[in-house]
């Protein structure tokens, strides 16, 4: 049977940037992306996640899936080929989910307090502890996942281009607060599903900043 | 307990997470021995076992500690293998935790403020069943059926508290009954906390945030 796959997605998004990492890392590339507009949703959209009306869905032969880390679970279940991105122990799992939430429940919302407002100290500092406890957990290890590169490692890496986005509007230095964390980073970043699936770094640096103003104007 | 196995729950009695976790091991019968939490007065063992988030519910398996309510479910499933809580296929346990975690953020203790948005997020998740199926998990109770139907009685408690029926079984008649066929379930009954207590301790947790709101407008 013909397999279908569309994701619908946003260039800018990290959550997207997840899912297309996956794909790549399972080598499928076989897929159509779909670009939409958070202020004109496309009908498939509406129809494929009435929910919660956001980006990332994947399409599978018609059944989406939604939530984009929910989504990375799924395509390592279904395309076997490859690493595969969680480990086969239950408790080694366990830690992976644990600390992909972390970084669900933590880095965007406290990222945001950091470029959507004018420098509050507090945030940063809170930002700068989540980095930090990130870097703890990864040790001297390569990856997030030990010497593949796995689950935490695709749900943390997706925020890269946010990294110098932070470190402008917070005025702090990753590389001096958390090196081994940056340096684990740029290990990431030479991946090949990794560098085809980052955004254009000025480009992206410059679409914030417009969602900058604009928010700072409402 | 099998020798050499060790099932720990560190809970709080009227924690709906906590409530998760028991449920699953009862439903696996795996058996534990569950420990109390002084939230006011949280334990060396605690923070020693979660000390990003030290919190309870945790889940400490021949010495290991696993955290968060979800990923606790999900390592219980894989680790003992009878009755599963998770569908095989994988698009339906992608379902299934999709569901649990629009839960998660939906309905979580804080929504107690938002009585009104609950009830609607709850309609949501009623289109989460299937008519003819009585449980999320379809014919038996799954892993959306546990992470969801403590909702049936800390619902009802905050509908009484606020004058909002939030469970209503006219607007969402297959939720209720989901969560009614779960709640009545012996082996589950029998983890849920004392009623009148939950009542007096929502009151007064309501009352504290009624009067943090005041104090911060």
């Amino acid at each position: 049977m013909a397999e279908e796959l569309i994701l619908l997605n946003i260039w800018a998004s990290p959550f997207g940037m997840r899912v297309r990492i996956a794909l790549a890392e399972k080598g499928v590339d076989g897929y159509e992306t779909r670009e939409e507009n958070l202020q004109n949703m496309s009908p498939l959209l509406l129809q494929m996640n009435p929910v919660h009306k956001k980006i990332p869905v994947l399409i599978h032969n018609g059944r989406p899936v939604c939530e984009s880390l929910i989504i990375v679970q799924y395509i390592d279940e279904v395309w076997k080929r490859g690493s595969p991105l969680l480990p086969s122990d239950p408790y080694r799992r366990a830690h992976a989910r644990f600390w992909a939430d972390y970084v669900d429940k933590k880095l965007y919302s406290l990222g945001k307090l950091i470029w959507l407002t004018t420098g509050e100290a507090a945030a940063k500092e809170e930002l700068i502890g989540c980095f930090k406890l990130l870097e703890g957990e990864l040790g001297d290890k390569t990856y997030f996942g030990g010497d593949s590169f796995g689950f935490v490692d695709v749900s943390l890496i997706s925020f890269y281009r946010w990294f110098n986005v932070f470190e402008h509007f917070g005025n702090f230095s990753m590389v001096v607060e958390c090196p081994k964390l940056v340096a684990w980073a740029h290990r990431c970043a030479e991946r090949e599903s990794v560098s085809k699936c980052l955004p254009n770094e000025q480009e992206f640096f410059d679409f914030v900043v417009e969602l900058r103003k604009k928010a700072m104007t409402k | 307990m099998a020798t050499g196995e060790e099932v720990k729950v560190l809970g709080y009695w009227s924690s709906p997470y906590a409530l998760r976790v028991k449920w699953a091991l009862k439903l696996k019968a795996v058996e534990f021995d569950y420990m109390e939490e002084d939230l006011t007065n949280k334990s060396a063992l605690l923070l020693q076992l979660n000390p990003v988030h030290k919190k309870i519910p945790v889940l400490l398996h021949n010495g290991k500690p696993v955290a968060e309510s979800l990923v606790i479910m999900e390592y219980v499933d894989e680790t003992w293998k009878q009755n599963p809580l998770l569908p095989q296929h994988p698009h339906q346990r992608a379902i299934a935790r999709f569901w649990a975690k629009f839960v998660d953020e939906k309905e979580g203790e804080e929504q107690e403020k938002a009585a009104k948005e609950a009830r609607e997020h709850l309609k949501t998740l009623e289109s989460g069943l299937e008519e003819g199926k009585p449980f999320f998990g379809g014919e038996s109770i799954g892993f959306v059926d546990i992470a969801a139907a403590w909702i049936g009685v800390w619902g009802e408690i905050t509908g009484e508290i606020v004058g909002i029926k939030l469970v209503d079984e006219e607007a969402m008649p297959l939720l209720t009954a989901c969560f009614q066929a779960v709640l009545q379930t012996p082996l589950l009954k029998e983890c849920l906390p004392p009623r009148a207590e939950l009542l007096e301790h929502s009151k007064r947790f309501r009352q504290k945030l009624m009067a943090a709101a005041a104090a911060s407008t």
